[in-house]
């Protein structure tokens, strides 16, 4: 199992690498997304809720993009069959495509993140830092897993890019709800305070939940 | 709490969804097989397309180490027989045994000792043909030199860090022909093999997927002559239905060109 | 069954309580419908039988109807009691809104697949997935709003006196009633869809023949 994962992963970075489709796209939305927003609220400076939610939509747009691109290359290019008709257990698919959608996000927040420090954020960054870094991870893990159902779940069908945010959002909604109040003592007025315990119990408990799910229908997706 | 409460209960219930022994693939061997030396059973195989039937009531034998050769125009099934052998699509009438093993439930047993090649080549554009061939490999539990070997034996080594989007038709095919048998396949389930390879090309492949090659292999074929030149038995499709079935020495092109008609 | 439903209209504690009656018997089977939903979803995976798969579609649509329902007599009655059409601070509204577009994609999604079975397979696993969302939802909203709101974790439920509590048991049991008429009556008229369809079919002469040819959402057997 830890083999087969391990190949498709190196296959989805090898190609994502080569590309380069996902990734900087996901990146430059996100920056052109703060300047959206400082426009629309008229402020140059956030702090508190404000800030967090904004990140938050941000960050949460910005992954619909990378979910929409998750199946596409598979999809098109026989990819399903080649794997399909390996000796493997299939559920290997799922973790490395969660695997692979969570490294994305990681990578897309390390740009866009400073960035939002830098265009929108009234209090420093530095002081938020460890502990941002873990709401960060909880809430990627969250969105990696619930994102790579939802692009699996659209993929066959006709109109993906219509189904994806259509699905995604809804679905979403509890973990973005849980990181912005989790990240919003951190990005507070007068610097950070300690982070909220119970939103991120929260996070880790949808994180874990959809884990479980993903892993048991998965493989239903991928039949026929 | 109610977090652990859900949790608890989503864990007993993805706990029986483990069952499906099409995902799991560690069932043992279930029914007993059937005549041991076949390596392709069919009895009354059917396979549905929403309403319309694409595959009728189509039963054959193929002992192992023949080919098996099917005709018919577009849309007879020729391609659905093709992928439900490959356990790509599942059965939903009657019986499939391939390698001595039932279909759907023992898919996982035989997968890995059938080669498959569609009309897809089954290679990502974006990557080479080495490096496509190695993700198979890998995927297969094969070792790199393999991979080395079959380039070698398509004649496709100078080219094989070319990504695939820059090669020409013929040259992806052969490539496609590398990723079938690379993992040593008993059987073989080819779907117009030949189809872009110029002849030197195609003598060359010969040996890995032609009747040389000493593996039981089902093709599809629009080549009468050719077709049966190289198979045991011939499986004329019309409209999802058997419309030939008989050894190849006996049928002859007049006979195949009429399934046409 | 019906005068079940109307019995808690005459408990007469002014018009907006009445909408409670109605809301909050409609929020709970609707809820309790989704997970229903979801269950039947893993046994179609489980059995294979399409019939599950119309038993989790029919349930599904019903507790969508229900969720419009609810939605609407929230909006009323927020109306009513704080002259708002909408309220935030209300979770079993906002869980609902939330619930409702989710849901609401279960029809594009099927119908967006063709090959039936596929199609079918699929339902499921959003039905399964949906239904294991909708609790974690309400309970994610609400942990929201007692941050926010902390007083208005009373307004639903909790310590009614027992005249109001018998009138609210009835609703609900009517409400359930109800629920489980319009799943049966919608089943019964989808079967009788497809007897007929086959009929048809069996009177063209081959089942070969060319496919119904339109496009649906709707589950078949």
């Amino acid at each position: 199992m830890r083999q087969t994962v391990a190949a498709l992963l190196a296959k989805e970075l090898a190609l994502e690498l080569r590309t380069r489709e996902a990734v900087p796209a996901m990146v430059l939305f996100s920056i052109t997304t703060y300047v959206v927003f400082h426009f629309g609220l008229d402020r140059d400076r956030l702090t508190g809720d404000l800030a967090a939610g904004v990140l938050w939509v941000t960050l949460l747009f910005a992954a619909i993009l990378g979910i929409n691109r998750l199946f596409v290359a598979d999809h098109e290019q026989g990819g399903f069959d080649g794997f399909l008709l390996a000796p493997v257990d299939r559920t290997a698919l799922l973790v490395a495509k969660v695997i692979a959608l969570f490294s994305f996000l990681c990578v897309v927040e390390v740009v866009a993140v400073p960035a939002f420090a830098v265009l929108l954020l009234g209090p420093g960054l530095m002081q938020a830092m460890p502990a941002l870094l873990l709401v960060l991870v909880a809430a990627n893990a969250g969105i990696a897993v619930v994102g790579t159902l939802v692009a699996a779940l659209a993929i066959q069908t006709r109109a993906r890019d219509l189904i994806v945010p259509l699905l995604a959002l809804p679905l979403l909604i509890p973990a973005v709800l849980a990181a912005a109040r989790t990240t919003t003592p951190l990005l507070a007025e007068g610097g950070a305070a300690a982070l909220s315990g119970d939103w991120l119990a929260v996070l880790a408990l949808y994180d874990l939940l959809f884990a479980l799910i993903a892993y048991a229908v998965f493989d239903f997706l991928l039949e026929d | 709490m109610t977090g652990a409460l859900m949790v608890a209960t989503v864990a007993a219930i993805v706990s029986d969804d483990h069952a499906p022994p099409l995902a799991r693939g560690r069932r043992l061997a279930s029914a007993p097989m059937p005549a041991n030396d076949h390596a392709v059973v069919l009895r009354g195989a059917g396979r549905r397309y929403g309403e319309r039937a694409a595959l009728r009531d189509v039963s054959l034998e193929l002992p192992a180490g023949q080919t098996l050769v099917v005709f018919g125009p577009n849309g007879a099934g020729k391609t659905t027989l093709l992928r439900m052998l490959a356990t790509l699509l599942r059965p939903h009438a009657g019986e499939v045994h391939v390698l001595g093993r039932p279909l759907p439930d023992d898919g996982y047993a035989v997968r890995g000792r059938i080669g498959f090649l569609g009309h897809e080549p089954l290679l990502y554009r974006e990557l080479s043909g080495r490096e496509n061939l190695r993700f198979h490999a890998r995927l297969h539990r094969r070792p790199r030199a393999r991979v080395e070997e079959v380039l070698d034996a398509v004649g496709m080594s100078a080219r094989a860090d070319d990504p695939i989007a820059e090669l020409s038709r013929g040259m992806v095919q052969r490539l496609a022909i590398a990723r079938t048998v690379l993992h040593e396949p008993e059987l073989l389930l080819l779907d117009e093999p030949l189809a872009h390879l110029d002849p030197a090309a195609a003598t060359q492949v010969q040996r890995l997927i032609g009747r040389a090659s000493g593996r039981t292999r089902v093709v599809t074929s629009h080549d009468p002559a050719g077709g049966l030149e190289g198979a045991d038995l011939a499986l004329g499709l019309r409209g999802g239905r058997v419309a030939l079935l008989a050894p190849a020495s006996t049928v002859t092109a007049a006979q195949i060109t009429e399934l046409y008609a | 069954m019906l005068v079940f439903f109307y019995a808690p209209l005459d408990a007469d504690q002014g018009f907006v309580q009445k909408i409670f009656y109605l809301h909050v018997p409609m929020a709970i089977v609707a809820l309790c419908g989704f997970v229903a939903g979801g269950a039947m979803g893993i046994m179609h995976l489980r059995t294979r039988d399409q019939s599950w798969d119309l038993r989790s579609y029919v349930t599904i649509h019903i507790s969508v109807i229900l969720a419009v329902g609810v939605l609407v007599t929230g909006s009323i009655w927020a109306r009513a009691s704080w002259g708002h059409w909408w309220v935030w601070d209300e979770p079993m509204l906002v869980s609902f809104l939330i619930v409702f577009l989710l849901y609401a994609t279960y029809w594009p999604l099927r119908f967006s697949i063709e090959d039936k079975e596929k199609q079918s397979r699929y339902a499921s696993v959003f039905a399964i997935v949906a239904g294991a969302f909708v609790p974690l939802n309400f309970a994610a909203v609400r942990m929201a709003e007692q941050f926010t709101h902390p007083q208005t974790g009373a307004t639903v439920g909790g310590g009614m006196p027992p005249k109001f509590a018998l009138t609210f048991a009835v609703a609900f049991i009517g409400m359930t009633c109800l629920f489980v008429t319009l799943c049966k009556y919608e089943m019964a008229s989808k079967h009788a869809t497809f007897r007929l369809r086959a009929l048809k079919r069996k009177l063209a002469g081959d089942d070969d023949a060319l496919a119904v040819g339109s496009r649906s959402a709707a589950p078949q057997l």
